[in-house]
């Protein structure tokens, strides 16, 4: 993949001007969870500061300080130079901050001058002449050709995102915070958006430019720092960013998120199996399987690979790239276009999610509360959500209270669920026992294949562990594992082999040795395209 | 709604000294009912009338009168199987608002059918294949809305509101035009002898109606709550996405669950002119379905408790009549106490959760 984005960077200005936002070892906590941790970094006037992290990584929670939802638990915040608690979305706002999310957050039945006109006084009438005139001020700052009297909705998304700009600027804030601006746009209208960060910067905003997308990152960025699960990692000066050109640049980045750390520094043992799994059988495979795109939906493209019995294959992957798909067509919710999906060396690409489950596939998502479990049910049926009327739990459709009760109890023991008893609301436990018993659910009943998708998302360091361990000792029984995730980390620790999805497709595959973090860094950015 | 033997919102774990969650329950649904009736007495005095005679002639008319009690609990017949059709619905979270419409065509058409087959068929043989006949319609008239609900995703209260309206209009049609009858000055379907309606019980007025209402809303309590089915039903409707991922095919459980709701609403309407009336009569609507829904979720969905509230309001409706007539106040007044009953039922439902919001910090 190379250069899709044309870069923005002009003669920089910032070294000679104190920064007008500043975080300084901000620190969030949540239950469990480390959000942010003692982050600190600089936006100066005239700069685009360009803050790459995954999903996960804290860029919400760091977003959420800065326009006033929440207050850090730790750390300054100093805006303008002075350090101010940040109380309020509208104290946010008048420090000087603007905020644009990545949903809009304007009405698309209004006229773009009424959108603006919203959150005025209501006491007051509106002075419309006098919104019209900031209105074309602010057309004209950003460069653009705006219809005031349109219909916010009839304009394209990435119009009414420039009218989320002039909003957020309206009262003349200078820090301007953009939250994952582009994940809605076209190509073109990633260019276009481009141009007009380059022009706000020359008027001498600070923006913060908030992403996932390496090459935008690089692209529009005059500084670069890289947020990885709640810490920030690294950064490029841009003295040093001048100097690189795009290449370069990529290759530094993916060595702050990926590469030259050793094990050491990491504290998780080298994956190491003592079994030649090569030489186990086929368990299940899968042969040029495609599902349909859509609209808002990646589709996977022609994917294959085989996983033998007590293998861990994993999937590694930005968020977004098809894993989620191929996890639902591997699981029967989601129909298939084109290839096959083979369990035991029978075709199961046609059966319904009962049958294969019932077969022996297995599926753990990753959406726990939506999609896992029914969160208002008990824990006793949530574990037998995907059995319902099976014998002996039913009889002739009649719920057999005692073995309901007596399954759950024998799962949640085997398991370690901390619940006040079998009859709790499934909603009412924490996320990790919430896993635990899914994750009891899908192994129970002998599977030959399980495919888990971010098995450990949003758990704490405890609960990580328990999974991990669970997965890995059930590979050793000799269940086909396929490990679906996000994190680098698990994935290298589990897994015997690695494939890496990008944009649908399986881009490729390779052993977890020593070069495996590297290899699956670049093939996961598309710096490289490699074969098995 | 949380389904039988899980903890309902804002019902915290039991603690020491804690009150059962039963009782809360209990409570939670009797205080907006004895709220309304407080304000309903604040506006009956504001109008010059004096509430405390109005609710004892209530109560007297509508439960201490052998002859008041007997139509109350004649009158929960067809309210009952209405509940259990919203039952059925409600807790597979489809908004069956159509009700009145199947109802109402329902009954025009066991009307028109059940004279006609008496002269062929014995009693018992008319009265069940009327009723079975009048179940399908009422499964029929709800197809569209079920159909775009189940294969594209059209939100069915807007749909099933239409067909109301359309079902409405098309069975006084059909009372008006095919079904008249030619010897009555005012338009109405042929009359069904007295010998040939639902038999009374017991040398009372009530007629069977009732026992099949009963027996009809506890089997569709414990369908809901004891049987796969209804379990795959309330799946459904707590969180379809969970269906999906469970393997429940969630159009055709969305198909089953309009055909078994809108069936029993239209066996109410066979109920109601089977047992009570003989005929319906060119504009009769007496929107049972309407009033109908606020018990269902007072009530919680729950069976029972459905006839609790049920006969509540069956007392309160036909004491109702009587008291209003002779307080001088149009017999709609009885409509102003479930506003308001309502509107208490609201504020309590939000107090509840403002608790629990509070409990949790």
């Amino acid at each position: 993949m190379t250069d899709q984005v044309p870069s923005t960077a002009p003669p920089h200005r910032s070294g000679d001007q104190a920064p007008l936002l500043s975080l300084d070892g901000v620190t969030k906590r949540f239950p469990g969870v480390v959000a942010n941790d003692a982050v600190s970094l600089d936006v100066y006037p005239g700069e685009v500061h360009a803050l790459l992290g995954e999903n996960g990584a804290g860029k919400s929670t760091l977003i959420s300080l800065l326009s006033g939802m929440q207050q850090p638990d730790a750390g300054r915040i100093r805006v303008h130079g002075e350090e101010t608690p940040i109380r309020s979305p509208r104290h946010a706002l008048e420090l000087g901050i603007g905020t644009v999310y990545q949903h809009p957050t304007l009405v698309p039945t209004l006229t773009v001058l009424e959108n603006l006109m919203l959150g005025s006084p209501w006491t007051r009438r509106m002075d419309v002449a006098a919104t019209r005139a900031r209105f074309g001020e602010l057309c004209r700052t950003l460069g653009v050709d705006l219809p005031g009297d349109a219909v916010l909705g009839t304009l394209s998304l990435g119009q009414q995102q420039y009218v989320e700009i002039i909003k957020a600027l309206w009262r003349g804030e200078r820090i301007l915070i953009l939250d994952e601006a582009t994940s809605m746009l076209t190509p073109r209208g990633v260019e276009d958006l481009g141009r007009v960060i380059a022009r706000l910067r020359e008027a001498g905003m600070a923006i913060l430019f908030i992403t996932h997308k390496l090459t935008e990152a690089v692209a529009f960025g005059d500084r670069v720092s890289v947020l990885k699960l709640g810490r920030k990692v690294g950064a490029i000066a841009p003295e040093e960013l001048r100097t690189l050109d795009h290449d370069a640049a990529v290759e530094r980045i993916v060595d702050l998120m990926f590469g030259s750390r050793t094990e050491a520094d990491m504290g998780r043992p080298r994956h190491q199996r003592d079994i030649d799994v090569g030489r186990h059988p086929v368990v299940i495979e899968v042969e040029d399987l495609s599902t349909h795109a859509s609209a808002t939906e990646t589709g996977v493209s022609a994917v294959t690979f085989a996983v033998h019995a007590g293998e861990v294959f994993g999937i590694a992957g930005v968020d977004g790239n098809g894993q989620k798909q191929l996890a639902e067509a591997l699981a029967g919710q989601r129909p298939v276009s084109g290839g096959a999906i083979r369990l035991e060396g029978r075709a199961i690409e046609w059966l319904s999610v009962p049958q294969r489950q019932r077969a022996g596939l297995r599926y753990v998502t990753d959406d726990r509360l939506g999609e896992g479990t029914v969160s208002s049910f008990p824990v006793s049926v949530n574990l037998l959500l995907k059995r319902i009327g099976e014998r002996p739990f039913w009889r002739r459709g009649v719920i057999q209270h005692r073995e309901v009760d007596a399954h759950a109890r024998r799962l949640i023991e085997r398991h370690d669920v901390r619940t006040p008893g079998p009859q709790t609301a499934v909603g009412r436990l924490s996320g990790g026992n919430i896993q635990k018993a899914l994750l009891a659910r899908e192994l129970d009943n002998q599977p030959l294949a399980v495919v888990y998708n971010k098995p450990t998302y949003g758990l704490d360091v405890n609960n990580i562990q328990l999974a991990r361990r669970a997965i890995r000792e059930r590979a050793d029984q000799g269940v086909a594992t396929i490990l679906i995730s996000t994190d680098l980390d698990e994935i290298l620790s589990l897994s015997d082999r690695i494939g890496v999805m990008l944009g649908g497709r399986l881009v490729g595959i390779v052993e977890n040795d020593e070069q495996a973090q590297r290899r699956v860094g670049e093939l996961m950015i598309g710096a490289r395209e490699a074969a098995a | 709604m949380a389904a039988d033997g899980g903890t309902a919102d804002g019902a915290a774990p039991l603690g020491r000294g804690e009150t059962p969650d039963w009782l809360v329950r209990t409570v939670t649904a009797l205080i907006p009912v004895i709220a309304a009736l407080v304000a309903g007495a604040v506006v009956l005095l504001l109008m010059g009338r004096d509430p405390i005679a109005f609710y004892v002639n209530v109560m007297n008319r509508g439960l201490f009168s052998w002859l008041g009690l007997q139509e109350t609990i004649t009158r929960c017949a067809p309210l009952l199987l209405l509940g259990a059709s919203l039952i059925v619905a409600f807790r597979a979270g489809l908004w069956n608002l159509g009700v009145d419409g199947q109802f109402l065509l329902a009954a025009v058409i066991a009307a028109a059918l059940a004279p006609v087959l008496v002269t062929v068929l014995p009693v018992w043989a008319t009265l069940t294949a009327t009723m079975a006949v009048a179940f399908a319609v009422g499964a029929a008239w709800s197809l569209i809305p079920a159909l775009l609900k189940a294969y594209h995703g059209v939100n069915e209260i807007v749909t099933t509101l239409m067909m109301s309206f359309l079902g409405i209009s098309f069975a006084n049609v059909l009372i008006k035009i095919p079904f008249n009858d030619p010897e009555t000055t005012v338009p109405q379907t042929l009359t069904l002898a007295t010998d040939d309606r639902l038999p009374r019980l017991f040398g009372t007025t009530i007629n069977l109606g009732i026992v099949i209402a009963v027996v009809a809303i506890l089997l569709v309590h414990w369908v809901m709550t004891r049987t796969a089915f209804g379990l795959r039903l309330q799946v459904v409707g707590a969180s379809p996405r969970a269906a999906i991922h469970a393997g429940l095919s969630v159009p055709r459980l969305t198909l089953l669950t309009f055909g078994l709701s809108a069936g029993l609403a239209g066996l109410a309407g066979a109920v109601e002119i089977l047992g009570v009336w003989g005929n319906v009569r060119a504009d009769w609507d007496p929107a049972y379905g309407l009033t109908i829904i606020p018990l269902v979720f007072l009530a919680r969905f729950n069976g029972p408790a459905v006839i609790g509230f049920t006969f509540f309001f069956a007392i309160l409706s036909i004491g109702g009549e009587s008291a209003s007539r002779r307080a001088d106040l149009p017999n709609y007044f009885i409509l102003v106490l479930v506003a308001l009953i309502l509107i208490f039922m609201a504020l309590t439902e939000w107090l509840g959760h403002r608790r629990a919001m509070a409990r949790k910090a």
